[in-house]
């Protein structure tokens, strides 16, 4: 475990060099939900006036949820490009563990994500969200889980595929589904019957709830749910993820 | 060092009704003994990196048994990888990052201190001529120094064997040449035992003491450059004399030692195995024969010769008509992914 632990760490070193050399995709990556928040969030005033409370604290969770999808959805592209230089054939020939070679990079996906939450929850509590500071760390918790499974679904993804034009389309169209369904813009209760039926069967939409829920402080069934919807998705893209840079070895 | 029984690669192709089996590896049986240098001979396609990546533990074989350094490239797969360096036809190392960060890593993944592998590297980026580009990023290196910079990476551990996969592709005759008395060097000075994969004719006569040639995913020779070529095509020997009763005297003393002579005008010529031993006494004989030689050439056999001889098609025609055809052996990147794999 401790060889796991120092090899992963060797790895994120590396890519966390990598990005910090080339920073302008995470502000990029940060300016989507920032514009979301300053140019969208006024709209939802009179919609949030329906249900109560402060239209900050409803949209924050749902920006955050957003960043740590699409953010982490992307991770599988740069990838792409360490394969086709042959670094990650040049890593599969060392004794490191295949784990650690996804773990090092997940390293840097979360890392990247919880500064862009921790930003992205200060600017909401500057523009006046209401939450407690309990609800908000596990909100980022949950955020940061759902982030690591897309990054590690998107690791698999991108060595499954070894292209970049081949996965892109891949993602919009999951994607897509994702973002109607999942009640990140606004409550899949304002829709009709069959809509918020439909998304039930959306398992990012029992993560965005959970995730709101901690930011109103409401811990309740919602919140099992969506806690248990997060440790499976993330079980599952690590263990595809896993298992993905180990078959494509003895 | 090396020990292969049987291997065998098999990919599927296509999709639905145009899936086809490509059979990349049909039973290829290997020996290499520790301090060799092998030259692993073959146009594209012909087999060379699929076998050199289930070598190095990159590819399960369909079939088959293989041991490297004494471990089983299936069941100890992690022993292996700590006893081979690497170096893929495609490179090692990220174009934007710093060449001296990547060899570090690189050894601090095979379990070496940070302190360690700066020291290793630095040494070897002096043995590599590579001094002064430690803090410089691959994208902004030569062909020749990114391929040095990988030969480093893959002996960052002190390999006691060496994968080199085409490692001279793309350079230039200068950086070539350069490259071998890098490669030649790794055995002279470091005792580690090569193993290279070349569609250089060239390369491999001069850098292997051994020659694996494989065609179409089979061994069909392993032996010296000149056993090869004395066994399989011997010297052409060429005799000029200057009138028609010294040509068929010629003809009759060349023929006592070869077996295809044939005759030009006043030149006669023939194969003869081992021209160096067998002329001078054929000069002898012409000589006490009374035949006054205007002109002797003696041509050495190329290992084209040798292809051309095993195979039925020069070397260079199969690799004009590999390029042609997308080959799962081709360049890593074109070998089909596991999931592909039969």
């Amino acid at each position: 475990m401790t060889t796991f632990f120092r090899e992963s760490w060797i790895v994120f070193n590396r890519q966390l060099r990598m990005n910090l050399r080339n920073p302008a995709w995470v502000i990029i990556g940060m300016l989507q939900p920032v514009l979301y928040l300053l140019l969208f969030g006024p709209l939802l005033e009179p919609v949030i006036a329906q249900l109560g409370g402060n239209k900050y604290t409803w949209f924050v969770p749902g920006m955050l949820v957003q960043l740590g999808i699409f953010g982490a959805f992307f991770a599988g592209f740069s990838l792409i490009g360490e394969w086709r230089e042959g670094v990650i054939e040049a890593e599969r020939v060392t004794p490191a563990h295949r784990s650690a070679l996804l773990f090092g990079r997940l390293y840097r996906d979360l890392l990247q994500l919880f500064v862009q939450a921790v930003i992205l929850v200060a600017l909401g509590l500057v523009m006046g969200m209401d939450a407690s500071f309990g609800g908000i760390v596990v909100g980022v918790v949950l955020t940061l889980m759902l982030g690591g499974a897309c990054a590690a679904a998107s690791n698999a993804l991108a060595l499954t595929t070894k292209s970049e034009d081949v996965m892109a389309p891949i993602i919009n169209v999951v994607m897509m589904p994702v973002l109607l369904l999942s009640g990140i813009l606004l409550p899949m209760s304002f829709g009709a019957g069959w809509l918020e039926r439909l998304s039930d069967f959306m398992p990012i939409r029992h993560v965005v709830d959970a995730v709101r829920a901690a930011f109103f402080g409401d811990f309740d069934a919602s919140m099992l749910w969506g806690v248990g919807w997060t440790v499976a998705l993330f079980g599952l893209a690590v263990w595809w993820g896993t298992s993905v840079f180990k078959k494509e070895n003895a | 060092m090396i020990r292969a029984r049987g291997l065998v690669q098999t990919f599927h192709s296509g999709q639905g009704k145009q899936k086809k089996e490509v059979h990349a590896v049909r039973g290829v049986d290997l020996d290499v003994e520790e301090g060799e240098v092998v030259g692993f001979l073959g146009p594209n396609g012909a087999g060379k990196t699929t076998t050199l990546r289930i070598l190095t533990t990159l590819l399960k074989p369909t079939a088959g048994t293989a041991s490297v350094a004494g471990f089983d490239v299936a069941t100890q797969a992690v022993d292996v990888r700590r006893s081979i360096g690497y170096c893929s036809q495609v490179g090692s190392t990220f174009s934007g990052a710093y060449a001296g960060d990547e060899v570090v890593d690189h050894g601090m993944l095979y379990g070496m201190s940070k302190k360690a592998a700066v020291a290793k590297g630095q040494e070897l980026f002096d043995k590599l001529q590579l001094e002064g580009l430690w803090r410089r990023m691959p994208k902004n290196m030569s062909g020749g120094q990114k391929r040095r910079l990988d030969i480093a990476m893959a002996l960052i551990h002190s390999p006691s064997l060496v994968f080199l996969d085409e490692p001279t592709t793309g350079l230039d005759p200068q950086a070539r040449i350069n490259l071998w008395q890098h490669i030649a060097d790794l055995r002279a000075k470091q005792g580690a035992t090569v193993f290279l994969t070349t569609h250089y004719l060239d390369e491999a006569d001069a850098l292997a003491d051994r020659i694996v040639i494989i065609d179409r995913g089979e061994i069909v020779a392993s032996d010296t450059a000149d056993n090869l070529k004395a066994a399989v095509a011997g010297d052409l020997v060429d005799l000029e004399v200057s009138t028609d009763e010294q040509v068929v005297i010629a003809r009759d003393k060349l023929g006592s030692i070869s077996s295809d002579v044939e005759v030009d005008g006043h030149h006669v010529r023939g194969r003869v195995a081992r021209a160096g031993k067998a002329v001078p006494g054929l000069l002898r004989d012409l000589e006490n024969s009374g035949v006054g030689l205007e002109s002797i050439e003696v041509v050495r056999p190329t290992l084209d010769d040798v292809f051309l001889t095993l195979t039925g098609r020069s070397l260079r025609d199969a690799e004009a008509a590999a390029e042609a055809t997308p080959s799962p052996n081709a360049p890593a990147a074109d070998v089909p992914t596991e999931g592909a794999r039969a």
